[in-house]
């Protein structure tokens, strides 16, 4: 089985390497070890890790974070760690939550199965969200064809019936989908009312 | 001494309580609350928490670890709506601090764009036309996107970032790329080249132009005039479970923010917050936009901004609904809130101006009548009607002579 990759963001070189030992003999490649001064967006896009695993106390958080947000980056499950005793409570209420993983202290025989865990739920979360994605995009297809349709409609003086058939058939013609096909069309026609 | 039944009624529900600030010049009303000592006088035992990042204050204060937080103005509002996976009401009555933010490019950036129209940031507001003409040029040329940087997902930030770009045409999701990097690295960033442009907060504009590796191109305070950045948040249950301090927590802040309309205190202030456990930065750097003078390059004089920082007089620290409700306008705008929400709803349940009243009142402190004002009419100071007939409000332009108008009912 392919080698799970895991990056490393922390600033304290003392935990990471005890980190990275851990991680390295439950069977992970561990393909960087970041810390808080490097440039995270671009380490992370360039090697494609599968896992981040960063110290919840690092300021890069934001930018982890607005990676999981902007869908045009692949979304990485990130495990989050603390050795702050005070932080008991949030661990909890994001482990039961949604975002994030974290790890209150670790040791070694504890790093597979809550690296397991945290892959496990946030296939599961993906699987949702594309749920979720898939449903939008079948509503932004719809308006999109309604759109089209009325121009169709408009230009050949037809009925709605009619226009319909002309999209179907165009996508057919070209291989596509007819959204895509109504898309094309609707901004050709903006294009020529300027 | 004993204390008669109304002290006692008086005496906060919870003494010894933690707030969240990131270290930034605007986290200077709640280090002055603590070091002047408003927080003691009104019975509380505050311990400051300096976190690293928004995400980590967002956690921190909907999980109870922070009892209140410095919050970005749009935050309140992410975190009720569940913008990061997971609903907590949020709730604010006080905003911290007006304006503070500005867009800072590199020097590499800024000399392309001198190469393109030399005269192109003589006249303030400078506007993102020549950006745009340069962004043209860069897609002819196959060029890579400009990579531009702000603070949070959904920071006031970001919305002036795209604001500015987007009234030149430019589009943010697809002209350029607009990455989210913490403000204390945006000087090694912009000096490394991985970013070439960013919007944060002060004191990290100033810091990059006093290193000479950057220019500033226009202040947040020039795209909207007196727009709220900070505010006060806390748990909508939180508060209902402890009115009393949260009464008290209020009331310091806005001892803290008028006794920082004084120039000569705010000396005393930058003095304070650039101390490693607030900001960390200079006193030197951390000084002057808290009093007015602005710097937009190393080399030049330093410009004139008189509210670039504004934390009390002109009823700055006053929760008004069209200062949310165009925030959320702007979140729609760049779908990261459906438009499906309600937004008269939303702004109501959060920035709750009868609760800033109740205190203002119980400090004699006058207050405007109206939840909403028209925004972008006022190129100066107007009146507004207020408790003790009316108050004064500072300009509210924005860059593009836009305006905004927003009724609650």
């Amino acid at each position: 089985m392919k080698k799970l990759r895991v990056s490393i963001v922390d600033d304290d070189n003392g935990r990471s390497i005890i980190l990275n030992a851990a991680l390295l003999n439950a069977g992970y490649e561990v393909v960087s070890i970041l810390r808080s001064e490097d440039n995270l967006l671009k380490h992370i896009e360039c090697e494609q890790p599968d896992m981040i695993i960063v110290d919840l106390e690092m300021p890069g958080r934001d930018s982890l974070e607005s990676m999981r947000i902007v869908n045009r980056y692949n979304p990485k499950p990130i495990v989050m760690f603390t050795n702050n005793a005070d932080h008991e409570m949030i661990s909890e209420a994001i482990n039961a939550g949604v975002s994030a993983y974290v790890v209150d202290g670790f040791n070694e025989d504890r790093i597979k199965p809550i690296m397991d865990v945290a892959i496990a739920r946030f296939k599961e979360m993906q699987a949702l969200r594309n749920e979720l994605e898939k449903t939008k995009n079948t509503l932004e297809d719809r308006k999109l064809i309604e759109k089209a349709k009325l121009i169709v409609m408009d230009q050949r003086k037809c009925n709605e019936d009619e226009a319909y058939k002309v999209l179907r058939s165009l996508a057919m013609d070209k291989n596509k989908r007819i959204a895509e096909v109504a898309e094309q069309l609707i901004s050709i026609t903006s294009i020529l009312k300027k | 001494m004993s204390l008669d039944s109304s002290d006692e009624m008086k005496r906060p529900e919870k003494t010894k309580i933690n707030i969240g600030f990131v270290p930034l010049t605007d986290c200077v009303t709640l280090a002055v609350a603590k070091e002047k000592g408003f927080f003691r006088n009104n019975g509380l035992d505050v311990n400051l928490c300096k976190e690293m990042s928004w995400a980590n204050i967002r956690d921190k204060l909907a999980y109870g670890v922070l009892d209140c937080a410095q919050m970005l103005a749009t935050m309140p509002i992410t975190s009720t709506l569940g913008h990061a996976g997971w609903k907590q009401h949020t709730v604010t009555s006080l905003v911290l601090g007006l304006n503070g933010n500005a867009i800072t490019v590199s020097d590499k950036l800024y000399r392309e764009l001198k190469g393109i129209n030399a005269d192109f940031d003589q006249d303030r507001p400078v506007t993102a036309s020549v950006l745009k003409d340069l962004i043209e040029i860069r897609k002819a040329r196959g060029d890579e996107l400009l990579n531009f940087a702000h603070v949070f997902p959904t920071s006031t930030h970001n919305y002036f970032l795209r604001y500015w770009m987007a009234s030149a045409g430019i589009d943010p999701d697809r002209d350029v790329r607009l990455i989210v990097i913490p403000p204390q690295q945006m000087v090694s960033n912009i000096e490394a080249g991985n970013i070439d442009g960013f919007c944060a907060g002060e004191p990290w504009n100033q810091y990059a132009v006093s290193q000479g590796k950057a220019h500033v191109l226009i202040t947040s305070y020039e795209i909207w005039n007196n727009a709220p950045d900070k505010v006060l948040g806390v748990n909508r249950e939180w508060m209902d479970a402890n009115p009393l301090t949260h009464n008290a927590v209020v009331k310091s802040l806005l001892q803290a923010a008028d006794w920082l309309d004084d120039k000569g205190n705010r000396i005393e202030a930058a003095r304070i917050i650039s101390r490693e456990e607030y900001v960390g930065i200079p006193e030197e750097v951390i000084l002057p936009p808290l009093l007015g003078e602005y710097k937009y390059h190393n080399d030049g004089d330093s410009e004139s901004i008189a509210n670039f920082n504004t934390y009390f007089k002109y009823s700055a620290a006053f929760p008004w609904h069209s200062h949310a409700a165009w925030y959320i306008e702007q979140m729609k705008r760049w779908h990261d809130l459906p438009e499906t929400v309600d937004c008269k709803q939303v702004v109501k349940a959060i920035y709750l101006t009868d609760h800033y009243r109740e205190v203002a009142t119980e400090m004699g402190i006058d207050y405007p009548l109206a939840n909403c004002k028209q925004e972008g009419l006022h190129n100066g100071i107007w009146e507004i009607e207020s408790k003790q007939g009316r108050v004064a409000l500072a300009e509210d332009e924005f860059f593009d002579g836009q305006e905004f108008e927003y009724v609650d009912d």
